[in-house]
């Protein structure tokens, strides 16, 4: 019994996890360990699971997943920095059949994107926003970003973020959950299996959300960014298990079931 | 039953009117004097009952050219308005979209500046709407309408322009045609294109991958620069093909003509009345009115000067459009400008006298 | 009683050796090669014989470079 070869159990039939094709074959540009590619993937496992390849629209502005539409396999629109909920909102409106999402850093859509994602989200657009949350500019090469967490060192802040001078790092999702336009707000993350498979859920919903029109769905993913934040991968992780999740504590902060 | 209607409407309403019969798609717009009538209009007016067309205000006029980029990324016949200022914000998007490739129909109700400046009408965005205007090489196709049918004539035009070329068209007014009460002759309605018309017309748009395409990308992104180069070498190609086929004036009086304004939009009409004042002084003046400021009229201009003895160029501004008609003249003949700027539309007996001290005395 | 056997495959060109996928492992079935791929990443491989199918690194790993196996053994 113990002897089965491996050419016994690598048949296709025996297949319980593959990398879905909604994903291209390109490697992603992402930094080894990055949750940026995880966060791709469950999405684009989420559309081949509700099969709505051919209907959805994604939207990925500046930062680091500006090139996001070489990795998925799907329409995808680059928007200007900061502006993605404006064009997905038109996208939604002027498609009301198609599922159409956002795609933002925490620089994009808590710095620069601001009015952008408020608005989106006091309409109640009938789309999706997907927040990756990592504390930094990972991009331009790991400057402060609006939800850097004081103390925190980055190239813009050196010795720390001190919140007298630069501000404090501000919880876009709790903002947002209080808007009447969002019918979904939730906090997630990819380090763990178990994260992983909750955050997939948590996209689940969101689509799903969509498609009864419920109206504007957010997801953010507290995410690492171990070269900006300058340690090993499973460092980051631990690191951001420490710091991040006390401050940006996961868990669903809104869900209007109607 | 004709469809063709005659109504008696300002600039502004025309204008929306007129895209309401384009089969437009999407408004997004921003409040802001004087051009908030379009908007006003479009929202009383209910098209998404007539035709299916979506109106939202937006947040602000950055958002509002960012949904219009969404909007034209997915094949849709879509627009926005605004005026100065509030163009000044546009301008990012508007680069997104040239360097992107879409069709997009933009109207610029000009006011006065720099800054907040004044409501009044005024051609000082001349430079910013025909050299580029925000971040990078490109160019809009810029239409000047001069009356309130043509605000009406343009918003069609606009769309299979802005189709035809993948490019987004301006539409160069200001307060005084926008609001303005003239007769217009409206077209009759056309309807909106259908998902299948979009994905056959359009196969560039991004309505969702099908099986039997590559996925549809929209972006202004070339990290590899010979690729960006060679968009823009690709761009730069399709702005000679749209001057080659696009340029539009029209010559009032110029056949006789011994002098020469030339002006478009509220200049035009103004310049108009003073080639009559002129030639009731025994002057021979005519008039060039351009109707695409890109692509500009310069084979046109540059054969008058051939024959004529000097060129006014007629603004409401310190003087932009004369730059154009100086490379169009060279130095063949004398080129000079008049202009009132702040918000000040130059009176017909000015622009003669001007003519005469500084071409004809001159 | 029924047992399970699983298998990895890893498409070693595009892991990027960044070993989240270790941790997650129940049976510290990866470890780190010492040979590197053509991107010069040491990229991850099985250690041992006591993969059970879980998908855990699968579900991890932010490039989707492991396939996962799981066959029953009556």
């Amino acid at each position: 019994m113990d002897t089965i070869s491996k050419e016994d159990i690598r048949k296709p039939e025996n297949i319980v996890y593959k990398r879905t094709e909604l994903l291209t074959d390109k490697v992603m540009s992402y930094c080894p360990g990055c949750g940026h590619g995880t966060a791709h993937r469950i999405i684009m496992e989420v559309l081949e699971e509700m099969g709505i390849q051919d209907k959805t629209i994604g939207i990925a502005p500046v930062g680091c997943s500006v090139l996001a539409y070489e990795f998925m396999n799907i329409d995808m629109q680059q928007a200007a920095h900061g502006r993605a909920p404006a064009l997905a909102t038109a996208v939604k409106r002027l498609n009301p059949d198609k599922f159409v999402f956002t795609y933002q850093g925490d620089g994009d859509l808590a710095a620069i994107g601001t009015a952008e994602t408020i608005h989106a989200c006091n309409r109640g657009e009938n789309i999706v926003i997907i927040f990756i949350n990592n504390g930094i500019y990972g991009m331009t090469g790991g400057q402060m970003a609006p939800t850097t967490l004081e103390g925190m060192k980055s190239s813009t802040s050196p010795y720390g973020r001190d919140i007298k001078s630069m501000g404090n790092p501000i919880k876009m999702t709790e903002l947002v959950a209080q808007l009447p336009g969002t019918i979904y707000v939730t906090r997630q993350a990819v380090h763990t299996p178990a994260n992983v498979r909750k955050a997939k859920k948590a996209v689940r919903k969101a689509f799903e959300n969509q498609k009864l029109n419920k109206g504007l769905s957010f997801v953010e993913i507290v995410s690492n960014c171990n070269s900006g934040w300058k340690m090993t991968p499973n460092q980051a992780n631990q690191w951001m298990v420490d710091n991040m999740f006390p401050f940006y504590p996961l868990g669903d902060i809104k869900v209007n079931e109607d | 039953m004709s469809m063709k209607e005659l109504r008696l409407m300002k600039g502004n309403e025309a204008f929306a009117e007129a895209a309401i019969r384009a089969g437009a798609d999407g408004y997004f717009g921003y409040p802001i004097t004087p051009q908030s009538e379009v908007m006003e209009y479009l929202m009383a007016e209910k098209p998404h009952e007539r035709t299916g067309m979506i109106v939202l205000q937006a947040e602000s006029e950055v958002a509002a050219i960012n949904m219009v980029y969404g909007g034209a990324s997915c094949g849709k016949r879509v627009m926005t308005s605004s005026s100065s200022p509030g163009m000044s914000l546009k301008q990012e998007g508007i680069s997104y979209i040239a360097g992107a490739e879409l069709p997009c129909v933009i109207l610029n109700a000009v006011r006065g500046g720099p800054g907040l400046g004044t409501i009044q009408p005024s051609q000082s965005d001349y430079f910013q709407s025909t050299k580029g205007g925000g971040h990078g090489d490109y160019r809009l196709i810029v239409l000047a309408p001069s009356s309130v049918q043509e605000m009406a004539d343009f918003a069609p035009l606009a769309f299979d322009l802005a189709f035809k070329y993948r490019n987004p068209v301006l539409i160069l007014s200001d307060g005084a045609i926008g609001q303005m009460m003239e007769k217009v002759e409206l077209q009759e309605q056309r309807p909106r294109f259908t998902e299948e018309e979009i994905r056959k017309n359009t196969p560039w748009a991004t309505m969702g991958k099908t099986p039997d395409r590559e996925r549809n990308i929209i972006t202004s992104l070339n990290l590899d620069s010979h690729v960006q180069e060679e968009h823009n070498i690709h761009l730069q190609a399709k702005y000679r093909e749209i001057e080659k086929n696009e340029t539009r004036w029209e010559t009032i009086q110029c056949d006789d003509a011994e002098y020469i304004l030339v002006a478009y939009g509220t200049s035009a009409r103004l310049s108009q009345k003073a080639v009559d004042i002129a030639r009731a002084k025994g002057i021979k003046l005519g008039l060039l009115r351009p109707i695409t400021l890109f692509p500009f009229p310069t084979q046109p201009i540059a054969e008058l000067a051939n024959r004529v003895k000097g060129i006014l160029s007629v603004e409401m501004s310190a003087g932009q459009m004369v730059e154009d008609v100086r490379l169009a003249v060279g130095d063949k003949v004398k080129v000079a400008h008049f202009g009132r700027m702040g918000g000040i539309i130059p009176s017909p007996p000015e622009i003669v006298e001007a003519l005469e001290s500084k071409l004809i005395g001159g | 009683m029924a047992k399970v056997k699983g298998d990895i495959v890893i498409d070693i060109e595009k892991c990027k050796g960044c070993q989240v996928c270790m941790p997650a492992c129940p049976n510290d079935v990866i470890g780190v090669s010492k040979n590197v791929n053509g991107k010069g990443y040491n990229y991850v491989e099985t250690v041992n014989e006591e993969c059970i199918g879980c998908a855990n690194c699968a579900v991890v790993c932010p490039d989707g470079v492991i396939t996962v196996y799981r066959k029953r053994i009556e």
